[in-house]
């Protein structure tokens, strides 16, 4: 397992080199769920170092479209294209060695693990005693990287990375959450909700990571209901209305109030 | 919290001028703020150990003799062994009502293969072994993937395992083992070289593990626990552990049972806090769903654990046949399994999953063995020793809840 992790430096230079090219391309995707048609021939896409908000009223089809790309949930019909290649992404497994990792609104933290155990969970580094046999953890390294990565990432709310995650702030989960997300080498990761649940102080807190995350190269999908957010953080906005995309907006050139027209389907009945 | 946290450094740093008064103040403080968090560790069991002991050496000048401490020590290997096994269970967030059967099936097993079908000793002990552990493994499976509550598979257990134990014992109902192999298990004690060079040895090497760590950490940068908390430990280590063998030498010397309990003990804590298999068993004790979507599989992690607790079950009853020299239909029944659930919780395992210790069967195991010992010296009737070791039970537990709650409150 250790082979497989890149350090996020080494991926600077190919965000540079894509940054025209979407890293994640959907083209005409279908999905549907006995008779409920949720996805009708959706196109998507995330360039490197963007925001983009995907918005939509309960049912439009966000959660759905996201799972496709997770692995959850594989399209009837359409194409994956990331990072040039058409994919097929069959489970969640399938999605992280592309290098997409999904954070979702429950965070799937062990709350009685802490911070660097949760953040090396299912990936832990051992050193090979006996092969197979007597692999002790290597905690010194591990604690070595998460610190790393927390700085790297600015997070300066935990200041011991051994606390159990119980004794975290919702704030300071949502920043583990993320900061194991995008530790292994990954090109895109996809938000489910992040802020949510969480006060004014702690919502910024989250906020200025997503922003991070954008300056290092990453694409990023936040799902969000909290427009005030989408337009403090996104650079697209793309809106979903009973599973088909509807609109898409440019943060500079709209206003709250075309971009709630459009989840509501005004404008349609307008024009 | 965040208004008590920055003078509480302070103090810490000004504690590194003031010579011993300061050491103990980092001390207490560094322990005060793990407390409050609910972190109790193994401290309150410990207390109630010496509760416990200052009472009936009190009552009975004997309690703490050489011989009395010795026979605890080989009153609690059976109970001791099969609650490391109820600990890994309960990590997962599970029960195991069925170890008490399989310890007793295993005993039968065990005096049968060797009395009536003649095998050797050794063959006899590898296949009850091999017994429990396909015994825990099928219960387990039954539990993670048919889906049904292990509570409920164990119960069944319990009552079908007991049911196969009379089987196989038959019409006499008791065998006796007279093999001298077995019978040294819990019989026998080591000699006085071997039992000095074991106390010495163990505590030297905990002893430098623990400092060989502190000083990694500190070379690598990260944070480390103040010294005199390491050297409080160190010394409070070695002088228990000289102390054991010092006390247990001058009856017979250090019993084999007791060796083989605290063998198991430290194996399965390296194995609980030291590798992916025990981090894992942690996860999903924690959050299954979590440990999940992390690419660890919770059926195969439960299947393994319950089999494991099968295999403890199956050491129980092989010391069991060899304290008792022989196998009947009552090894393994009685509150035999209640006192092993007991222990492993008395000892500061949380009976709500993902929290706990392999070291909490042995202290929990000491709890209820002092308290069963003190009370026969007392002479004191087995009612009376059933509502004290359920008002310990019931302490425990409290203790655990409380903690879980302060854990809570330190969340937000």
């Amino acid at each position: 397992m250790p082979g497989d992790q890149v350090t996020r430096e080494g991926g600077g230079d190919s965000a540079a080199s894509l940054a025209r090219a979407p890293i994640l391309q959907l083209r005409g995707i279908s999905k549907r769920f006995g008779a409920v048609q949720a996805l009708t021939d959706v196109d998507f896409e995330v360039y490197p170092g963007e925001v983009v908000a995907l918005v939509g009223d309960n049912g439009a089809g966000k959660s759905t479209l996201i799972k496709c790309v997770a692995g959850t949930h594989a399209p009837d019909e359409g194409t994956i294209v990331f990072e040039g290649e058409e994919v097929r992404i069959h489970t969640p497994a399938d999605a992280t060695r592309l290098g997409i990792e999904t954070v979702y609104q429950d965070l799937a933290l062990c709350d009685n693990l802490d911070v660097v155990q949760n953040m090396f969970l299912g990936r832990e580094r051992v050193a090979t005693l006996v092969p197979r046999v007597v692999e002790p953890l290597s905690e010194l390294e591990m604690e070595k990287r998460s610190l790393g990565v927390l700085a790297s990432l600015d997070v300066t709310t935990i200041d011991n990375v051994r606390t159990r995650v119980a004794a975290l702030s919702g704030g300071q989960r949502q920043s583990v959450a993320i900061s194991r997300a995008v530790m292994w080498n990954s090109r895109l990761v996809i938000l489910d909700e992040p802020t949510a649940a969480l006060g004014v102080a702690q919502t910024e807190q989250v906020l200025a990571l997503i922003r991070r995350l954008r300056e290092q190269g990453l694409g990023v999908v936040v799902i969000t209901h909290n427009l005030h957010e989408v337009f403090e953080i996104a650079d697209r906005i793309v809106v979903l209305r009973l599973g088909r995309r509807v609109a898409t907006f440019e943060h500079a050139t709209t206003t709250p109030e075309e971009v709630v027209s459009a989840i509501t389907g005004a404008r349609e009945a307008a024009a | 919290m965040a208004s008590l946290r920055a003078p509480r450094e302070r103090d810490t740093a000004a504690a590194h001028d003031q010579g011993v008064s300061g050491a103990f103040g980092a001390m207490s403080r560094y322990s005060l703020q793990r407390w409050r968090q609910g972190e109790l560790g193994a401290l309150p069991v410990i207390l109630g150990l010496v509760a416990i002991a200052t009472y009936f050496q009190t009552q009975e000048p004997t309690f703490l003799s050489s011989r009395n401490l010795s026979n605890l020590v080989l009153q609690i290997a059976a109970t001791g062994s099969v609650a490391v096994g109820i600990v890994l269970v309960l990590l997962l967030g599970e029960i195991d009502l069925s170890v008490g059967s399989v310890s007793g099936l295993c005993s039968a097993m065990l005096g049968v293969l060797i009395v009536k079908s003649g095998w050797p000793w050794w063959l006899a002990i590898l296949a009850v072994l091999a017994t429990g552990a396909a015994i825990g493994a099928f219960q387990g499976a039954w539990f993670a993937l048919v889906g049904v509550p292990a509570f409920v598979v164990t119960l069944a257990g319990f009552l079908a395992w007991q049911g196969v134990q009379l089987r196989v014992l038959g019409s006499t109902g008791t065998v006796n083992v007279f093999e001298p192999h077995i019978s040294e298990i819990a019989q026998s004690y080591l000699p006085h070289l071997w039992g000095w060079a074991l106390g010495v040895g163990a505590a030297g090497l905990y002893a430098v593990s623990l400092w060989i760590g502190q000083i990694r950490r500190r070379r690598a940068g990260l944070a480390t626990a103040p010294v005199v908390v390491v050297a409080g430990r160190t010394v409070l280590v070695v002088a228990l552990s000289l102390a054991s063998v010092e006390i247990l030498s001058r009856f017979n010397g250090v019993p084999t049972a007791g060796v083989i309990l605290l063998g198991l003990v430290v194996f399965f804590s390296l194995l609980t806090t030291r590798t992916r298999f025990g981090r894992y068993i942690f996860a999903v004790g924690g959050n299954a769903e979590a440990a999940r979507r992390a690419g660890v599989s919770p059926a195969r992690i439960r299947i393994v654990v319950f089999s494991l607790a099968g295999l403890m079950a199956a050491v129980g009853g092989i010391i069991f046949v060899s304290r008792l020299t022989a196998a009947s239909t009552q090894t393994g029944g009685g509150t035999f399994l209640l006192e092993a659930i007991a222990a492993a919780v008395i000892g500061g395992t949380s009976l709500f999953g993902g929290r706990g210790s392999a070291w909490s069967a042995l202290l929990g195991a000491l709890v209820i063995g002092s308290v069963s010992n003190g009370l026969d010296l007392m002479a004191q009737p087995p009612e009376i020793k059933y509502m004290v070791e359920g008002a310990i039970l019931l302490a425990a537990v409290t203790v655990d809840a409380v903690a879980r709650r302060s854990r809570a409150a330190a969340g937000r």
